[in-house]
């Protein structure tokens, strides 16, 4: 166990109910680890992606584009551009001469080819390095073409997702307040840091249509150039999801006066509190707005309850892991497995700030694992020391998880449930049942065995 | 070679769309995951190597640690010498490996880090630690591909692990080209059944493919062990698969450097290819073919025969690996499939010259062969050619639903499927499977088209 962990990490690691937490986050991942984390293109392409009608173009060698074609669901309820994996793919000639000319060239030929409604152009690496002017370039192809081109400065070096957040939402908000927005209701909101994986946001809208409210602009999931553009007419931004998109509502806030509330649209109390959030800021101006909103989550609760406790009987009492991207959802998440009876004992993070590990520290149950930015050799230690039943997290922890036999269940960026509102969370109950009550895990060597003692010790159950 | 009339060059665009290729270090850390007791380490930002992960993770479904050596800011102006230093340090500590493979990216590569001098001082500076074999390549991937990745890292560890000549054993050295973890598995079988000691490199037929574990270990289990490979140049002779390889490979190192005498051929798909592979191995070994094989080559050509009717004539789209794109068009060749496209996203391969020799006397007709394309390329000169099939990895999915024509996948990645890892390309047997798998998409179109409902076909 000791081993797993290098004396560096120590601090990235805390056992709630030891002493005063202290998390040293969002330093850069170490050398030679193992790390989970990626880099801050990753975080700028995570969050404009969705963008449906937009042309994203990586400006850099061929692997930074093809490593994220397609890789996450982020439907489309019109244009697929964004499904598609555009690069600049750069040769050793353009390395040694620049990429400037490919670029501008690529552009063209791109956005005569699709006629986008705009386009991203996302810095790589070696772009940082070998300084092709991409803003220059951008603006004279916005120019040229008449529509918006926007340089996303994403170099991967230059941090870590976080970063690309950032980077994402400074080239958004460019696009922010260029349309008209006479024919906004009062009664309106954005839906940020959705990204609609699966669909979530239109059951996410389907609430608000039902409670009267006029969605202006998605952002990002199922998004478009013009909803964007539009978006600063919204009386009220709804942000979810720790950091991706908190920087474009805080933009918004200072640029335009419009106040933003952060939600939750995961597990049952988050969902309805998110609800009510809204409903409270709008009572004044629609006092009806919290009847209809109450008579929402209560039809929708007498139809998920039933449901969620035929799940519960089964998994009560069993132990969940979950190493999650950002911290935010790790506190839905944890109430979430309390609707189902299971324990959580390990919260890990790649983006958490401190602000994030003292709250996670304050709801979760003493001799928790808190630990930021993990690596795999960490999450195995931990998943057997704590003999999980359940460990949530992305692609690349499920052949960890599956190797020592656990469960597992996905509530990352490539699930194809939709996990999010009332439904979701059945969804996600049946999703976390599907998994630990599946009879393969007895077969499995570390649990074979461990049946074997526990038969031989303790009889016939 | 009259046949090759077509340019091979891609046509003209600047842009790139959905590429049909992968990047350098990909193939390098592939490479170096299949040595026992290896981790693979790529020298660059953080963001890589975490992409690579995830994408080889998505085809294997195996945990698969690549290490980096996580270059922030100040690192990509001042250099990542001590970044490197420092995580092999950690990668010592942490997992304790036989041997760490390096590889550079595009951004230590454009900065001009000088891996092997780095590695010198490191050496001076640590040399009282018990430390693992370090291998290094130069990866860059805006000069190739991943093929080049995988190629370079083999070339890398024979020579730079089997520096002197070893006494002669009688084995095969079998460097296999980026195959299956079944493949794999087929070769060890067949040299087992032939009575020869083989080395195979990389072997990641554990690796990328172990069994259920009572616990979790840092590094699998499985791999070539460096001893086998510092071993090589005792061995009898070197199978090479690759009709599209250059002049630097490990088969060509092992013969300047120790005279062990390599045999070049293309990856053993299909009746012929593979019957290249069984006499190299006879004439080798000085043994016949086992019956066994025999007997399977005797199966291969009845299954011919048996389903010839439903598969002539069908025009196929095939794209991926060069070496992998040349052995499907020898065997499809052998059935009376016609390759109308033949797309890499690989330069400089001489492709066509390959398909045109692992075709010649079976059929006279050459497909339309594409280096550099992308899907982009491919689907504009594939769309107006009315194929029937493609043939490829998971990522053609996009074009066949469009076309509405089955994808019968094959090589990495998968990642819309189960069971990559198992997919039998190589031998009698890996060309039986994909014949099986040919004939039952061809018969499920036919099928699923009808109104009749056929319970026979
Ligand atoms: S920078 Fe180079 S090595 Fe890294 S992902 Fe992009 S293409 Fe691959
Ligand atoms: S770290 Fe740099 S080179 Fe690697 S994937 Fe990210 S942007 Fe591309």
């Amino acid at each position: 166990m000791t081993t797993a962990i290098l004396e560096e990490r120590k601090d990235q690691i805390h056992r709630t109910g030891q002493g005063d937490i202290d998390i040293a986050c969002n330093r850069e991942s170490l050398a030679g680890a193992v790390s989970q984390r990626a880099c801050v293109f990753c975080g700028s392409r995570v969050v404009l992606y969705p963008i449906a009608d937009a042309l994203h173009l990586v400006h850099g060698p061929i692997g930074c584009a093809v490593y994220t074609w397609d890789i996450r669901g982020a439907l489309s309820s019109g244009p697929e551009l964004h499904r598609m994996s555009f690069s600049t793919d750069l040769q050793e000639v353009d390395v040694i001469f620049g990429g400037e000319k490919k670029l501008e060239a690529a552009l063209d030929e791109l956005i005569d080819r699709h006629s986008p409604k705009a386009a991203f152009v996302y810095s790589t690496c070696i772009v940082g390095i070998i300084g092709d002017d991409l803003e220059a370039v951008c603006r004279q192809m916005s120019a040229k073409k008449g529509i918006p081109v926007l340089p996303v400065m994403s170099e991967g070096f230059k941090g870590s997702k976080r970063e690309g957040y950032m980077a994402a939402c400074k080239a958004m908000f460019k696009l922010v307040g260029t349309e008209d927005i006479s024919d906004v209701s009062p009664i309106s909101v954005n839906i940020l840091g959705d990204f609609n994986l699966a669909g979530e946001i239109w059951i996410i809208r389907e609430y608000f249509r039902r409670m009267g409210v006029e969605v202006v602009a998605n952002i990002t999931g199922d998004g478009r150039v013009r909803d964007v553009g539009r978006s600063h007419g919204a009386a009220l931004n709804l942000v979810q999801c720790s950091g991706a998109t908190l920087d474009l509502a805080k933009m918004m806030e200072e640029k335009y006066g419009k106040s933003y509330i952060r939600v939750s649209y995961l597990g049952i109390e988050d969902m309805a509190d998110s609800l009510y959030q809204v409903a409270d800021f709008f009572k004044d101006i629609d006092p009806d707005i919290v009847k209809r909103t109450e008579d929402l989550v209560k039809e929708e609760l007498s139809k998920l309850m039933p449901e969620v406790a035929r799940y519960r009987k089964d998994l009560e009492g069993k132990k969940v892991a979950m190493y999650v991207g950002g911290s935010f959802k790790a506190f839905s998440l944890l109430k979430a497995f309390r609707h189902l009876g299971m324990k959580v004992v390990m919260v890990g993070s790649q983006t958490g700030t401190k602000e994030d590990y003292a709250e996670l520290e304050r709801i979760s149950d003493p001799g928790t694992i808190l630990v930021d930015d993990a690596n795999p050799l960490e999450l195995s230690a931990f998943i057997k020391e704590k003999d999980v039943d359940l460990f949530v997290g992305g692609v690349k922890e499920r052949p960890i998880a599956y190797k020592l036999g656990v469960g597992f269940c996905d509530h990352n960026h490539e699930r194809k449930e939709a996990l999010e509102g009332f439904e979701g969370m059945l969804n996600f109950a049946r999703e976390v049942h599907s998994s630990v009550m599946s009879p393969v895990w007895s077969f499995v060597p570390r649990r074979a065995n461990k049946i074997n003692t526990i038969e031989k010790g303790a009889g016939n159950e | 070679m009259s046949k090759v009339k077509n340019k091979v060059e891609r046509p003209n665009f600047v842009s790139t769309t959905n590429a049909c290729k992968l990047c350098t270090p990909l193939g390098a850390a592939m490479a170096f995951r299949g040595v026992e007791g290896s981790i693979p380490f790529l020298h660059g930002s953080q963001g890589c190597a975490t992409y690579m992960r995830r994408y080889v993770i998505s085809h294997f479904r195996e945990p698969v640690d690549v290490a980096s050596s996580a270059l922030g800011e100040k690192a990509a102006v001042y250099g990542g010498g001590p970044n490197l230093k420092k995580g092999i340090l950690n990668v010592m500590k942490k997992y304790e490996p036989e041997m760490i493979g390096v590889a550079t990216t595009c951004l230590t590569e454009t900065i001009g880090d000088d891996v092997p001098m780095i590695l010198a001082e490191f050496y001076k500076e640590f040399g009282d630690l018990a430390l693992p074999e370090i291998v290094s390549v130069s990866t860059a991937s805006y000069s190739g591909t991943h093929t080049d990745g995988w190629h370079g890292a083999v070339c890398s560890m024979v020579e730079q692990l089997c520096t002197e000549k070893a006494e002669d054993d009688g084995s095969v050295n079998i460097l296999p080209n980026m195959i299956s973890c079944e493949d794999v598995r087929e070769l060890k079988d067949i040299c087992d059944h032939f009575g020869v000691k083989s080395t195979i490199l990389p072997d990641i037929s554990e690796t990328l493919d172990g069994p259920a574990l009572e616990d979790y270990v840092k590094i699998p289990s499985g791999g070539t062990p460096i001893a086998d490979i510092k071993k090589m140049s005792g061995a009898n002779a070197t199978i090479e698969f690759g009709r599209c390889l250059g002049t630097k490979t490990g088969g060509v190192a092992l013969e300047k450097n120790f005279g062990v005498k390599n045999h070049r051929m293309g990856i053993p798909m299909g009746l012929r290819e593979t019957d290249v592979l069984f006499d190299s191995l006879e004439t080798i070994t000085g043994n016949p073919t086992p019956r066994r094989y025999e007997l399977e080559r005797g199966r291969l050509i009845d299954a011919y025969v048996d389903g010839h009717k439903y598969v002539f004539g069908k025009r196929a789209v095939i794209y991926g690996e060069e070496d992998l794109v040349t052995g499907l068009c020898a065997f499809l060749s052998e059935i009376g499939v016609d390759v109308i496209l033949a797309g890499t996203g690989a330069r400089g391969k001489g492709l066509a010259e390959s398909i045109a020799a692992v075709t010649d006397g079976v059929t006279s007709k050459m497909p339309i062969v594409r280096e550099g394309v992308d899907f982009h390329d491919i689907a504009e000169e594939a769309g107006e050619l009315k194929p029937d099939l493609m043939i490829g990895h998971s990522k053609g999915y996009k074009y066949a639903k469009a076309w509405n024509i089955p994808l019968i996948r094959v090589g990495f990645p998968i990642h819309d499927r189960f069971g990559g890892q198992r997919i039998l390309h190589l031998g009698y047997g890996g060309a039986l499977s994909m014949f099986d798998k040919i004939v039952n998409a061809v018969l499920e179109k036919k099928q699923s088209d009808s109104d009749i409902g056929y319970g026979y076909l």
